[in-house]
């Protein structure tokens, strides 16, 4: 897994890619977003476009980045979702907890 | 496709996440022969990452002296998976709905949910003498597994 951060208008913006699976992306997941949230970030953007694969120990990583960055007052938002991690997180109701936008554009005017 | 050639793959690893990798590469290269299409060896792929995570972790406590013994065997009907660890066993019944709204935001117990989604069956047996068998079943021509089809529909547990 491999994490590039960015920033656009305020909002820092992650975007992985590889595989969020146990032993590998979940923890560097949680490693970029904790040093983001550490650097002050409270708009946090994950850009999921080339995210190849992720299990349930990814899908818990994603949910510990969620309730974490939320429990501190900032955002947390997922786009450009591979149909197959986005039936991943469709089949477990996810989707309707998660904020998930379609594409980077998107997710950054939904901060305004 | 010709008819799938009976086979039995045996494999015992150590307790260690990136053992993971070596299984996943074992079940790509057997499922290119086999009448699966990719999306549902996609999926079974994930079921069986789910197995071995389960028992890596929570059978064999991480452990590194631990084993886990994966057995891929096919026959005419489909795929059978089996995973078996050194652990105490555990109740599958007792397995928190990840569904269930109090749940939506843990972090952990959607494992066996996504096995039971992915495959056509999977069952359990408990040794006497302790460890835990997961057994994952395939069935050849039975409509593709997918994350996206009948979303939401798969609540087992």
């Amino acid at each position: 897994m491999k994490i590039e951060k960015r920033q656009r208008d305020g909002a820092t913006i992650l975007d992985l890619q590889g595989r969020i699976t146990i032993g590998e992306g979940d923890v560097a997941l949680r490693e970029a977003v904790l040093a983001a949230v550490g650097e002050g970030a409270t708009s946090i953007l994950l850009n999921m476009g080339r995210v190849r694969a992720i299990d349930s120990s990814g899908v818990g990583e994603l949910v510990a980045a969620y309730t974490t960055v939320t429990n501190r007052g900032g955002k947390l938002r997922l786009f450009s979702l591979p149909s197959r991690v986005l039936g991943v997180l469709q089949i477990t109701q996810l989707v309707t907890v998660l904020d998930i936008l379609e594409d980077e554009d998107e997710a950054v005017a939904s901060l305004a | 496709m010709p008819e799938p050639v009976q086979q039995t793959i045996r494999l015992s690893i150590g307790s260690r996440y990136e053992n993971i990798e070596l299984v996943q590469a074992v079940l790509d290269e057997t499922l290119e022969s086999l009448p699966i299409d990719e999306e549902t060896g996609y999926w079974m792929g994930i079921a069986l990452r789910e197995a071995l995570t389960n028992a890596i972790k929570h059978g064999n406590g991480l452990d590194p002296e631990k084993k886990v013994d994966v057995c891929l065997a096919v026959d005419e009907t489909g795929v059978d998976i089996t995973v078996e660890d050194e652990g105490s066993g555990f109740d599958p019944g007792a397995v928190a709905d990840p569904l269930a709204p109090d749940n939506l935001l843990k972090t952990e117990g959607r494992g066996i949910f996504y096995m039971r989604r992915f495959m056509d069956k999977i069952d359990y047996d408990f040794g006497a003498d302790g460890g835990t068998k997961v057994r994952l079943h395939k069935k050849f021509g039975a409509p593709g597994s997918s994350a996206e089809a009948d979303q939401g529909g798969a609540n087992e547990d």
